[in-house]
């Protein structure tokens, strides 16, 4: 798949964000005050900024609202559905700790509940893609949703748990590349099903319909080096978890929690180009690719 | 709505014979002149006429070739549509539910007037029919030119698909895929259609014809049917034409100059 710089930033932005306000509704620092604004002014131009990055992809952004439609079926449209709600139930309480100094908790908890939805919505929509086997797994929400925790747990602050969840998203991470090596093979769909004449014998693409490129080609036919890919892999691993674990673990953790956040960040950035640029769509098998 | 029906009174589709197509793109052009000039968004190109010219089209021939285990290889010509999925992925994952699939006839069709281009349906996919429209931002593909076979204005031959109207080789019929005695049910029948990545599930209501097996002409063996037409009659000029190839190779610019 095409690694659309706008989706990565979405996903990379809005994922650390909507992390961040996960922790917020459960108290997580317990903050009032400056402190709570401070945080959730942060939080927020995660979430938002990610979310108005990924506007940039539509065709005709100007009727973004008629995505709000179709909750009955589209992962898409739950995922507008639940960050709005995520976004107006956490001003709410947000507004309780910065003005009022009260916490109320049914809200912080239900902002918290419906954060986790949005994580869980953003990787749904890759996760149902039976066109895309690395994505289709049960490990693409579980991933997506502990790197969020992890980097939530680390802005908020909560550095005990951030050194379970970083190796956790580590080992995930670990997995599911394992998995998604495999999973196109696995799939069943090759050459021989895209075209119905693999009985036949060996089928081999012999002219491409057009001798220019097209959206297709363009969109979901895209190659990594094998040796690019394996650096990008050790950068996500390195960058995204080990180094920001080990900074965790130095003395005066808390002033090394902002590198620690942005060493995490470009790790998590790298692991989402990948994510997309290493995809392979079964499309490519019309053409002869993968 | 993007909930998908549970069925549709009737299954439009195309079947597509691999056996007959000559590879000859007229389906490819006819589509992209009729749904230019009529449904929708034109089908736009960008750069067309400069070094590097893309487009939007909603019908494309590949080819391919088959290496048998034993045997010639032989070369198939591949048309690709939408084969307008009886549980076509497209439609559920559209957040805004500009595409959707008509009860009355099971036509996956896109609203543009609706559509975010998102992408996502294109995404959702296996086949590549769906293609994204540089110029208007939103999502065409093939509407089995429902405005030609509902198109009183048309003369009744006229009616049926740009595509079925133009091939030369009759390669593309249309018909009525649920009515198991319509023309083309019995023709994927008797020649035993097949529907393309069935492990994708999404039911495709196009059917494709496989190649027949070739005619065995041949004995084992290759066998060139033109080299005795190609052998050379004399290998050495002799009288007055070896004296007059030998004198003009002496020419300057003769036989070891250049040339082929
Ligand atoms: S071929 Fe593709 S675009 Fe057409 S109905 Fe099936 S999934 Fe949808
Ligand atoms: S590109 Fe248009 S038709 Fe396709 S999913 Fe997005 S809104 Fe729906
Ligand atoms: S049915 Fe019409 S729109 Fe579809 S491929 Fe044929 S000519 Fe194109």
């Amino acid at each position: 798949m095409h690694p659309a710089p706008s989706v990565i930033v979405f996903t990379t932005l809005s994922g650390l964000g909507f992390g961040l306000l996960i922790w917020l509704g459960a108290g997580q620092p317990a903050v009032t005050g400056w402190t709570a604004l401070a945080f959730f002014v942060i939080a927020y131009l995660l979430a938002a900024g990610g979310l108005v990055a990924s506007t940039f992809h539509l065709g005709r952004p100007e009727r973004a609202p008629l995505a709000f439609t179709q909750w009955r079926t589209s992962w898409l449209s739950r995922e507008a559905w639940a960050s709005v709600a995520a976004l107006v139930v956490m001003c709410l309480y947000g507004a309780g700790l910065v003005f009022f100094g009260e916490r109320y908790a049914w809200l912080g908890w239900a902002g918290t509940a419906l954060s986790l939805a949005t994580v869980l919505c953003t990787a749904m929509i890759y996760a149902q893609l039976r066109t895309v086997p690395r994505w289709h797994s049960a490990l693409t929400p579980a991933l997506f949703l502990v790197i969020s925790l992890a980097g939530g747990g680390l802005l908020a602050g909560q550095l005990q748990a951030a050194l379970l969840l970083l190796p956790l998203a580590a080992a995930l991470q670990v997995a599911w590349w394992w998995r998604g090596d495999r999973a196109l093979a696995r799939s069943g769909t090759d050459m021989g099903t895209a075209t119905g004449l693999g009985a036949r014998g060996k089928v081999r693409a012999f002219e491409p319909p057009h001798t220019g490129t097209n959206y297709l080609l363009r969109e979901f036919v895209h190659e990594v080096g094998r040796r690019h890919a394996r650096r990008l892999r050790a950068l996500t691993l390195g960058l995204g978890y080990l180094a920001p674990a080990l900074l965790i673990l130095l003395p005066f953790a808390h002033v090394w929690a902002v590198v620690a956040v942005a060493l995490h960040l470009t790790g998590v950035a790298a692991g989402r180009w990948l994510f997309f640029a290493e995809a392979e769509h079964v499309v490519g098998l019309y053409y002869g690719k993968r | 709505m993007t909930d998908l029906p549970t069925t549709t009174d009737r299954k439009l589709g195309l079947v597509i014979d691999l056996d007959t197509c000559v590879g000859c793109h007229a389906c490819v052009v006819s589509c992209k002149g009729w749904n230019t000039e009529n449904y929708g968004a034109p089908l736009s190109d960008q750069d067309p006429y400069g070094a590097d010219p893309t487009g939007t089209f909603l019908n494309r021939v590949h080819s391919y070739e088959i290496q048998p285990e034993t045997g010639p290889a032989q070369l198939v010509h591949f048309p690709k549509s939408c084969l307008h999925c009886e549980d076509a992925p497209c439609v559920t994952v559209c957040p805004t539910g500009a595409s959707y699939k008509r009860v009355e006839d099971g036509i996956v069709l896109v609203n543009e007037s609706d559509c975010i281009g998102c992408g996502l349906c294109a995404w959702a996919c296996p086949y590549g029919a769906r293609e994204m429209d540089a110029a208007e931002g939103v999502m065409k593909k093939c509407t089995l030119c429902v405005d030609r076979i509902y198109n009183e204005n048309l003369p009744q031959e006229d009616r049926v698909p740009a595509c079925v109207r133009t091939c030369p080789a009759g390669a593309r019929h249309f018909g009525d895929l649920g009515d198991p005695d319509s023309d083309v049910s019995r023709l994927v029948a008797e020649r035993g259609g097949m529907d393309l990545m069935p492990e994708q599930g999404t039911k495709p209501v196009n059917q494709y014809l496989p190649p027949r097996p070739r005619d065995a002409l041949e004995p084992a063996g290759d066998v060139d049917v033109l080299a005795p037409y190609l052998e050379p009659v004399a290998s050495e000029a002799r009288g007055f034409i070896g004296w007059l190839d030998r004198a003009l190779d002496r020419l300057p610019g003769g036989r070891d100059g250049e040339g082929p």
